[in-house]
């Protein structure tokens, strides 16, 4: 691939126009009127997520769907969703960062944004799930008057320090590699107001060489500790299925089973924004068919992965043949919810298989739908995972049914609402493209061509 | 000595023609140079003689310092509120694991990116080259070098004009 990224970006642009286009899209915001639509969208969504939450706290976690023995259900499957989307940003923006892929400059920023507020939508589930969300601080080691502590023994209680811990770093992460843009930005602005925002989150940066040569080993290091802690949060996300004993999650092929059915899903919806953003701002100049080309190849290397997932998931089942196993393997394929299982595979893998061919992979039309089928699928196999197992456990007499309500539906389509506010605000207020690693990728790349 | 100025700052249109000046200015004796540059550009920290940079040993202690902090945390709670489950050991350093990693990696981050911050002295808002005129194109598309004042051979007239001479593109005067 690193010959390929030797002319990813059209050379016939110059390193002066990157940074006047890329600081002119929050200075000089181009699409008022669409942005607008999408917000007042996006905020009617947020609304909804307010109501469901007032409802929830006000009647408790009875209005969802769930009951014994699907005591997890919406919650948990939409919070492990969430987070698998977050991933995909930081694995674009860390280990292509770590592996010189040149490609990524014109999508880690906007991919970073999205990690940031799709671990915060993942975040609230299980704050909401609590059904007294007011206790959360005992999740946190702190002397209290009961005697009592966390049990670090127990998935449960990583879960917040995976997930707490994530966010930070990304957030971390996500402000260093913004600094010099910002200052880009600060330095393009002519309104007092700009001047005054970029000016101070700039932090006065001056570009000064000591100063890069600093600010790249921070930078450098925080993203080789980003990469296993993608690999870790979602690992730790699978054992709180993992470490127990539920028929059909009870395997070691869990952790990487998430880890790539995570970046699966990132990556398609890494793709559904960039042929957004592109044909939004006009950015095909930086976000160029070429990207799409190899955005296209790694949901479908992620996508190929996931599958073997699935193909080892049945193995497993077999290979035990432990009754209960195989009852849950035939009760996903042919139970009351066989539609999530065929969903999740026809969705995941059907049409993915089109990105085979390099026409579908460039066009951002087709690349779009996979991925929207990708996501789709994803969401749909966070479903089976969760309601297939849990429905028909050991015992014949605790057998029941999972329907989800209104409100399960409603919350979750708030979170959308949660994830759109705040990333149409940073499309707005902040540069989505990495403006000094673009330069220098245009740099680069001119200096090869010239011999 | 206190109205001495900051520096003279020399604008260039490349990181090449910034590399020779920079080169150049060294070959002529000046040692209190800085850039300014809108990306990284490779090899100027070598021309400028920049001390490599300590934040890998920072990310490191800040690991050891996190990780030791999650073990020390768990086996207290563990002992101050011990709940026998299934007789599993208390002090389970496999189940301690994860959290463990996970401070590792946020006190390692946080405090590379604190110690980068610190040592660059940022936020510093004002700064002096941000007065002259054509400083706000170092984050564009202009390389700056920078001979600052308290160079032993700097001199305002004499320096000015050497960087005339290597084909600087403007030469200004940072006030103090």
């Amino acid at each position: 691939m690193t010959d390929r990224s030797a002319d990813i970006l059209p050379l016939r642009q110059s390193i002066g126009g990157i940074a006047d286009q890329l600081t002119g899209i929050p200075l000089h915001f181009p699409a008022r009127r669409r942005w607008w639509i999408a917000m007042l969208f996006a905020l009617a969504l947020l609304l909804l997520l307010v109501i469901s939450m007032v409802e929830l706290f006000t009647r408790g976690v009875g209005i969802w769907g769930i009951n014994v023995p699907v005591n997890w259900a919406f919650a948990i499957h939409n919070y492990v969703w969430w987070l698998g989307i977050g991933h995909a940003g930081t694995l674009i923006s860390a280990l292509l960062l770590l592996t010189g892929s040149g490609w990524r400059n014109s999508l880690n920023r906007f991919a970073e944004t999205m990690t940031l507020f799709a671990v915060l939508c993942a975040g609230i589930y299980p704050v909401l799930h609590l059904g007294r969300p007011w206790y959360l601080y005992w999740m946190f080691p702190y002397p209290a008057t009961m005697g009592v502590w966390p049990q670090f023994r127990s998935p449960l209680e990583w879960d917040i320090w995976a997930v707490l811990t994530y966010l930070t770093v990304s957030l971390a992460f996500w402000y260093t590699g913004l600094i010099p843009d910002l200052a880009a930005a600060r330095d393009r602005a002519t309104g007092r107001g700009w001047q005054i925002f970029f000016g101070v989150t700039a932090l006065g940066w001056r570009g000064s060489a000591a100063h890069w040569q600093r600010w790249s080993q921070a930078y450098r290091l925080t993203a080789g500790l980003a990469v296993p802690l993608v690999v870790s949060v979602h690992s730790e996300v699978s054992l709180l299925f993992a470490a127990g004993q539920i028929p059909g999650w009870h395997s070691t092929i869990f952790p990487p089973y998430f880890v790539l059915g995570a970046a699966f899903s990132g990556f398609a919806m890494v793709a559904i924004i960039a042929i957004s953003l592109r044909s939004w701002f006009g950015l095909k100049n930086l976000v160029t068919d070429e990207h799409l080309d190899l955005l296209g190849m790694v949901v479908l290397a992620c996508g190929l992965m996931t599958a073997y997932g699935y193909v080892f998931e049945v193995f497993d089942a077999f290979y035990s043949g432990e009754p209960h196993e195989l009852q849950t393997l035939l009760d996903r394929t042919a139970g009351a919810y066989a539609w999530t299982y065929w969903g999740a595979v026809i969705f995941n893998f059907i049409p993915l298989q089109a990105l085979w061919w390099r026409r579908v992979r460039r066009t951002g039309w087709s690349l779009m739908l996979v991925s929207i089928s990708v996501v789709i699928g994803m969401w749909l196999e966070r479903y089976m995972i969760l309601v297939t197992s849990l429905y028909r456990d050991f015992l014949v007499s605790s057998w029941s049914h999972f329907t989800p309500t209104f409100w399960d539906w409603s919350t979750w389509l708030g979170t959308v609402g949660l994830f759109l506010v705040p990333f149409l605000l940073a499309i707005r207020f902040i540069p989505l493209i990495s403006i000094f690693e673009t330069k220098e990728l245009l740099h680069e790349e001119k200096e090869d061509a010239h011999g | 000595m206190a109205d001495r100025p900051f520096g003279l700052l020399a604008e260039f249109d490349s990181p090449e023609a910034l590399l020779a000046a920079a080169r150049k200015a060294r070959e002529a004796g000046y040692r209190a140079l800085d850039a300014f540059t809108p990306f990284p550009v490779e090899g100027l920290a070598r021309i400028l003689r920049l001390p490599r940079p300590n934040i890998s040993w920072v990310g490191l202690l800040g690991g050891f310092a996190g990780g030791t902090f999650a073990l020390l945390m768990q086996c207290y709670t563990n002992y101050a509120f011990p709940l026998n489950v299934g007789g599993r050991p208390l002090y389970a350093l496999s189940a301690f694991a994860v959290v463990m990693f996970e401070l590792t990696v946020l006190f390692s981050a946080l405090s590379m990116i604190v110690a980068m911050l610190w040592q660059n002295g940022l936020p510093r808002l004002n700064f002096p080259a941000f007065a002259t005129k054509r400083f706000h194109l170092a984050s564009k598309d202009r390389f700056f070098l920078c001979i600052e004042g308290r160079d032993a051979a700097f001199d305002e007239h004499a320096t000015a004009s050497f960087l005339n001479e290597l084909g600087a593109l403007s030469v200004e005067l940072m006030p103090p």
